[in-house]
């Protein structure tokens, strides 16, 4: 059998539904008695809740209810939410409530609920309902949050930590490596905190059938068999009696895959009004509620030999989480952990402490930590060539770990819990590829010609390698329907990687059946009994390996019930376009559809042995450990010193994800999400003021790449299958948002090398651009050349 | 909450609506007449999901009101698939050169690009790259989305030809 879709340019199966208007999104779904939902919401970061007076708003006509904590199912009245990801690590383990009961800390922390006949008239309401607060001080910059002075960020709390670790390996703090080594050079580097962003807000609907029981949730969510456990914990439910659907979801880029405190009390005003309810978010809530990431302080130091060879490296990275921990301390553990990258790095030590703030929750955002820990390693390894003034490509060589090397343990424990060993790569190739791609080697005169003109061009290289495809599993059923076609569930989810798409590539493959004869379903729990759903650029690698492995039991399901019926040896039997066809004789034929009708068995006759009902079989893969992609991106681009506006004239990158599926979704993937990193690099700052009010609530004062932002990037593809599954493929979605800030800031830095300024920021905005000309002196040097 | 009866048509189809006058077009569109692949994302004007057509010409939906879009003629998402239920040319180069993702910001893509195809049947790449400064887009990093808008030019450039 050769693979007809598996690697191939195959066009979306998702695409003509969303391209006419007929996608069915979460807020697209209406019943008849719906009632609309909208929070009351603290405008203070800090304050003690004292009383709440709901009559004026109850008293507006429409208004259906207004429910506080108490109102709320025992357990989510009182019980906090529960923690997805625990670490023994954690010192506080905070989660939040459904509902404040008696402290907010955050701007935007849901208080209230108002349930009411149309959207219009909740908001309405929502002014109505009086809340007494006692405003407390508040925790705004993470970095004094851990002074003696700084305010609590909770009432409960003693300190502002949440979390201490050390990540280290080889001689005890590095100590020795440094104390020997010729040259040491230390950074401080300060990245904001941004978001996801999906064009699509979060939103929920609710609806209970009181015929049967059941309570169905539509949610904007990555994750939507976490949801429902979440959901049967919270509402003391049996998880039977509730379905959590993902319908067409817009996005998601990691903040859609937390559960949060909404999804519970959408659900619970359903049961306790008896009407469905909808809530969809708005922009300005999903700017305050919707979690974000990225803010950290690293003090970092490279210790390095005449040559430019690594003999250490260490510090300290400090991570704000915001007010509370809902996916414990993955993204400064990945960080942690990520820093290494492609090199050989003999010692280690990073000293880790996390604080509490009075903003948003910080969790996982498109990279979860890596862009950050990417951005340390590499202003490390400009500053290192800088100082011993050699080329950035050349130090990298030197330093790169061989693909001879692999596998190739690291010294560290990664997120998963398993030693942190890359399993496969070839980083020195990717590197040489990238820059023949971007013709490096010409950049030089491309430069001096700029600069003939008065312009400032600069190039910067990013590398990183990325843990993706972490456990637990993923499961596929394919089951072949009696009209012959191939249904197909799985607990992977869609929030436009073209999960519809991969995973019937490899199913049409494997089964033996036309693509076109696959019927998905995707993101429903009612769907298959185990689920965990989109992060960690898991999906391929362990809904594609479940996939394969369910299909090739159902062919074998196929060519034997054919082979039996035929009265031919199974190897004599063809499996392909739905079709079992016998290579013999008179090359006698069952299709699909009569094969799955004889595979149901006849009423009151036993299936012959060894025969299982029904052509079907689900399959759940679970790896052995996260396969680790890897890349170079390089970014050149063109400064106007006298703006500060940074335009990326050419980017190239090259990325190693293992065996491809389908490169037309891959190449889209990396492409979307060097944007994000773009907006990371240049244009996204989450900003609070100094009582961690927020200031960016709108998409005009928190700016999102547009099309003039991002040039069509150059993309190649080192293949190097991973051993850890039977696909060999590894995570595409982040890896285009990694290394980006790295390579931008890196170009940017380049293009203004003549004034000697220096960037260890995240994101370069011209401001920044502008002050750092200013505070050397550049402007007298400009006017000279004027 | 006052109210004012208005008509308009929509997709070809005529609508008659008694409105609250604060009923944003995005509303009446999406909820009142099940026409819900125009898109809210921002509600501020900015993001550009919600575009429509009203009498030609682009406009943000979201920062409509429906009585504004009284006696006007309005075209959506849902109007550019041919009867025939098959995908137009500007639809069908987005499908080939994988200009979506989420698919949540393309049907106000399409309404903008719909627009400046018409006024400007052979524009360059940048030109469609300002053109599309009034959607964002967070998924596809706009390459796809340019090389779509590019090639359903030349299709359709062909297409007059013949």
């Amino acid at each position: 059998m050769g693979a007809k879709q598996f690697g191939a340019r195959v066009a979306r199966v998702e695409d003509p539904a969303l391209l006419s208007g007929r996608g069915r999104f979460v807020d697209d779904v209406k019943f008849p008695g719906m009632l609309h939902a909208c929070f009351v919401r603290s405008p203070h970061a800090h304050a003690r809740i004292g009383g709440i007076d709901a009559s004026a708003a109850c008293a507006l006509p429409g208004v259906r209810a207004v429910l506080t904590a108490d109102d709320l199912p025992p357990p989510m009245d009182r019980n906090r939410m529960p923690m997805l990801v625990p670490n023994p690590a954690i010192a506080a383990s905070l989660t939040q409530h459904c509902l404040a009961r008696d402290e907010v800390c955050y701007v935007g922390q849901a208080i209230a609920v108002v349930l009411a006949d149309s959207r219009y008239i909740a908001e309405d309401a929502i002014a109505l309902v009086e809340v007494e607060y006692d405003v407390l001080p508040a925790v705004s910059d993470y970095r004094t949050a851990d002074e003696p002075d700084a305010p609590r960020a909770h009432l409960a709390l003693d300190d502002n930590i949440a979390s201490k670790f050390r990540m280290a390996y080889g001689d005890a703090d590095a100590d020795a490596a440094f104390a020997a080594a010729p040259h040491v050079f230390t950074e401080e580097i300060w990245q904001h905190r941004g978001g996801g962003m999906a064009m699509e807000t979060r939103a929920v609907v609710a609806n209970s059938d009181p015929t049967s029981g059941l309570l169905t949730v539509w949610s904007a969510t990555q994750t939507p068999h976490i949801c429902r456990r979440m959901l049967a914990d919270l509402l003391d439910r049996d998880l039977e009696s509730i379905r959590v659907i993902a319908p067409d979801v817009g996005g998601g880029f990691g903040p859609k895959a937390i559960f949060y405190a909404e999804e519970a009390v959408i659900p619970a005003a359903a049961l306790k009004l008896r009407r469905p309810v909808k809530w969809t978010e708005d922009r300005r809530e999903h700017f305050m509620c919707a979690t974000q990431e990225r803010d950290q302080l690293w003090t970092v130091s490279i210790a390095v030999d005449d040559g430019g060879k690594i003999l250490g490296v260490r510090g300290t990275l400090l991570h704000d989480t915001g007010a509370f921990v809902p996916w414990g301390i993955i993204m400064p553990y990945i960080a942690a952990a990520t820093m290494p990258g492609p090199y050989v790095i003999p010692n280690y030590a990073l000293d880790v402490k996390v604080v509490l703030t009075n903003k948003v929750a910080t969790t996982p955002v498109r990279g979860a930590g890596r862009p950050q820990a990417v951005f340390a390693m590499e202003r490390l390894m400009d500053r290192v060539a800088r100082e011993l003034k050699l080329d950035a490509a050349e130090v990298r060589f030197r330093n790169f770990i061989q693909p001879q090397q692999m596998p190739y343990a690291v010294g560290l424990t990664f997120r998963d819990g398993k030693p942190l060993i890359y399993d496969s790569g070839d980083y020195p190739k990717a590197q040489q590829e990238a820059l023949r791609l971007i013709d490096y080697a010409a950049f030089q005169q491309r430069k001096a010609a700029a600069r003939a003109q008065g312009r400032f061009i600069g190039i910067g290289i990013g590398n990183y390698v990325e843990g993706t495809g972490l456990g637990p599993y993923e499961g596929v059923t394919v089951r072949v329907l009696p009209d012959g076609k191939v249904a197909v569930a799985t607990g992977a989810t869609n929030q436009g990687q073209g999960t519809r798409t991969t995973l019937g590539q490899i199913i049409a493959d494997r089964v033996g059946c036309r693509f076109q004869d696959i019927i998905m379903t995707v993101g429903d729990t009612a769907a298959i009994s185990q689920g965990v759903g989109a992060f960690a650029s898991r999906q391929a690698v362990n809904a594609g390996s479940s996939a394969m492995m369910a299909s090739e039991v159902v062919r074998t399901q196929i060519i034997k019930l054919a082979a039996q019926t035929l009265g031919v040896p199974e190897s004599d039997i063809d499996v392909d376009d739905g079709i079992a066809v016998a290579r013999s004789g008179n090359r006698p034929s069952l299709t699909f559809r009569e094969l799955a009708r004889l595979a149901q068995g006849m009423p009151g006759f036993s299936l012959a042995p060894g025969q299982t009902p029904g052509l079907e079989h689900t399959a759940y893969f679970t790896p052995p450990q996260a396969s680790y992609c890897s890349g170079t991106h390089l970014a050149e681009v063109e400064v106007d010193p006298m703006t500060g506006a940074v335009t990326i004239v050419n980017y190239a990158v090259v990325h190693d994800s293992g065996t491809i599926i389908n490169p037309l979704i891959v190449d889209g993937q990396i492409q979307g999400g060097v944007a994000h990193g773009i907006g990371n690099a240049l244009l996204e700052w989450m900003r609070y003021d100094e009582n961690a009010q927020p200031l960016t609530t709108t998409f005009a004062d928190y700016l999102i790449p547009l099309a003039t932002d991002v040039p069509t990037c150059k993309i190649a593809h080192v293949e190097s299958p991973t051993p850890l599954n039977p696909l060999g493929v590894k995570g595409a979605g982040e890896g285009g948002t990694i290394p980006a800030a790295a390579a931008i800031v890196a170009a940017a830095e380049d293009a203004l090398a003549e004034f000697g300024v220096h960037f260890a920021e995240t994101p370069l905005m011209p401001e920044r651009i502008v002050g750092a000309l200013r505070a050397v002196g550049a402007y007298d040097k400009l006017g000279e050349i004027a | 909450m006052a109210t004012r009866s208005i008509s308009l048509t929509v997709n070809g189809q005529r609508y008659e609506r008694e409105v609250e006058s604060r009923l944003s077009l995005a509303d009446l569109l999406r909820h009142e007449l099940a026409l819900t692949g125009t898109h809210v994302g921002c509600e501020h004007g900015v993001c550009g999901a919600c575009t429509v057509l009203i009498d030609g010409r682009t406009a943000r939906s979201c920062l409509t009101f429906a009585v504004q879009a009284d006696g006007c003629e309005v075209t959506t998402v849902e109007g550019l698939t041919p009867a025939t239920g098959e995908l137009n040319v500007l639809q069908q180069a987005f499908q080939d050169q994988h200009g979506l993702q989420c698919g949540f910001c393309t049907p106000g893509i399409l309404m903008t690009l719909t627009e400046l195809l018409r006024d400007n049947p052979d524009p360059t790449e940048s030109e469609v790259r300002d053109g599309l400064t009034g959607n964002l887009c967070r998924c596809t990093g706009y390459a796809g989305i340019v090389s779509a808008a590019l090639e359903a030019a030349r299709r359709l450039r062909a297409q007059q030809g013949s």
